[in-house]
């Protein structure tokens, strides 16, 4: 038969199991100003961090048939400053250093001595937008060969003319997709695409595809992140 | 209760000074308690940093040229701007992920899902009870603490809760995931979709939110302290 109690303990069990409940109060930190920011930026290092974990370096990005191509003319760009800065493209160099056995400057025709890939890949904007275009370029781990990169080194940081700046890990330097990018449907980049050489990168979000690159340093430590990763955009953010 | 005692809630008699009897029963198990409201404050963040997402494009089509889709206030919006909104998103999909895991264990191990899993058998119970909520028609028997029509929404719900992640998952990472994202239909179906699973989300917090109004405070109650007073072993339904 069923328990009896009276009123009065009823009452007791019923606020006993309430208390219970308030360790979800915890749940309210998020609703602190002064903890909120901490909270979000430690809640999205652990999302980059378990991203990480099932980053594969050898998986093959997917790739896509000339049709699906959307028209150069009609090829997205965002840039946060200039969408031209100007380079003089006769005496650009890429200035090289870091941990690197080879520091110094190089020219586009070294880089573009390296085994040219090309790839019909898919552009994903943090925005939401997607597009899909035909890039040409030296695979990045080609050019860290080239240059003596130290392949236990952790990022990759690069500096870009219109003073955007970008960092990579490694595997995704490494990964074989990932582009010293020269041409874009066969022809030289056009200013709006970042001109002469940019980074393209099919297996991280778009804004760590830096543009204008002017310098390129392999490192342990990252005195800054990223643009838009200062500003608290993901630094990971694989795709 | 289809004669399976397991699943029958502990029952009190109540006895208050005037000999009159109340039952009441402890309908909602600790556990459960704290992920119901863990999952709701999560999928709600979830949905508010989401529109915050979409809102920076808030299209399906290309972004060149660009067709709106729809028109969000800032006030519908968690974030403040796309960085924000996907902080919330990426920290909260974690507490989610984890809180709904630990509640698919909990149904599973204790075979409570046996009160709540929609099966082919529930189909006959569906319409009446469309009818008693809905059109005023009579309340149909019930033997069971969920009746077919719970069953049919909150095993739905919990199946939204899967297919959020999938898509998610698919939207968010979709070359290391592309079997996933092939299977959707590629990178831009998944964005659909994932949008999908939030409106029908959206449809059934406000049917369970209005449902709770309308059938009163004891249901509410019993989602914090687990125990209902009023309950009738005649008419064991939980809400």
């Amino acid at each position: 038969m069923d328990k009896r109690i009276d009123r009065a303990g009823f009452r007791r069990m019923s606020r006993r199991e309430l208390l219970k409940m308030t360790p979800l109060l915890a749940l309210g930190a998020f609703a602190l100003p002064a903890w909120r920011g901490a909270l979000l930026a430690a809640g999205d290092r652990f999302n980059g961090w378990a991203e990480s974990l099932w980053y594969r370096t050898n998986h093959q990005v997917p790739t896509f048939p000339d049709s699906a191509l959307v028209p150069l003319s009609r090829f997205p760009y965002n840039y946060f400053d200039v969408l031209d800065p100007e380079i003089d493209l006769d005496r650009w160099c890429l200035k090289v250093g870091g941990l690197v056995r080879n520091p110094g400057e190089y020219t586009l025709a070294q880089i573009q001595a390296l085994p040219r890939v090309r790839q019909n890949t898919r552009h994903v904007c943090v925005e939401g937008w997607d597009v899909i275009g035909n890039f040409g370029g030296a695979r990045i781990a080609d050019f860290l060969r080239l240059i003596g990169a130290d392949p236990a080194a952790r990022f990759i940081y690069v500096e870009c003319a219109d003073n955007y700046y970008e960092s990579i890990d490694m595997a995704c330097a490494m990964q074989p997709n990932s582009l010293l990018c020269y041409e874009m449907y066969g022809r030289p980049l056009l200013p709006g695409h970042g001109a002469p050489l940019r980074l393209l990168l099919p297996t991280k979000i778009g804004y760590k595809s830096a543009k204008y690159l002017t310098s390129l340093e392999v490192t342990n430590v990252l005195r800054r992140r990223g643009y838009w990763e200062d500003q608290g955009y993901p630094w990971y953010y694989s795709l | 209760m289809n004669g399976d005692a397991g699943l029958r809630p502990e029952v009190v008699q109540i006895e208050s000074d005037s000999g009159r009897v109340e039952r009441a029963a402890y309908e909602h198990p600790l556990v459960i308690r704290w992920c119901h409201w863990i999952l709701g404050v999560s999928i709600l963040v979830l949905i508010f940093s989401g529109w915050q997402i979409f809102w920076a494009f808030p299209s399906f089509g290309p972004k060149i040229p660009q067709h709106d889709f729809i028109h969000l206030p800032q006030a519908l919006m968690l974030g403040g701007w796309l960085a924000g909104g996907l902080q919330w998103h990426f920290t909260f999909i974690w507490i989610f992920m984890i809180t709904g895991a630990a509640y698919l264990a909990y149904q599973l191990a204790s075979g409570r899902y046996r009160m709540l899993l929609f099966t082919p058998a529930d189909l006959p119970g569906v319409w009446p009870m469309v009818r008693h909520y809905f059109l005023f028609g009579p309340k149909p028997p019930i033997a069971q603490p969920y009746n077919a029509l719970q069953k049919l929404a909150y095993t739905m719900a919990i199946g939204l809760g899967i297919l959020a992640v999938l898509t998610g998952m698919a939207l968010y990472n979709p070359v290391q995931f592309s079997l996933l994202a092939a299977l959707m239909g590629g990178f831009h179906w998944a964005r659909v979709w994932h949008f999908a699973v939030m409106a029908a989300f959206v449809m059934f917090i406000a049917g369970h939110v209005l449902m709770v109004a309308l059938h009163g405070w004891k249901n509410f109650v019993s989602m914090l302290t687990g125990w209902k007073r009023g309950y009738d072993s005649a008419d064991p339904q939980i809400e």
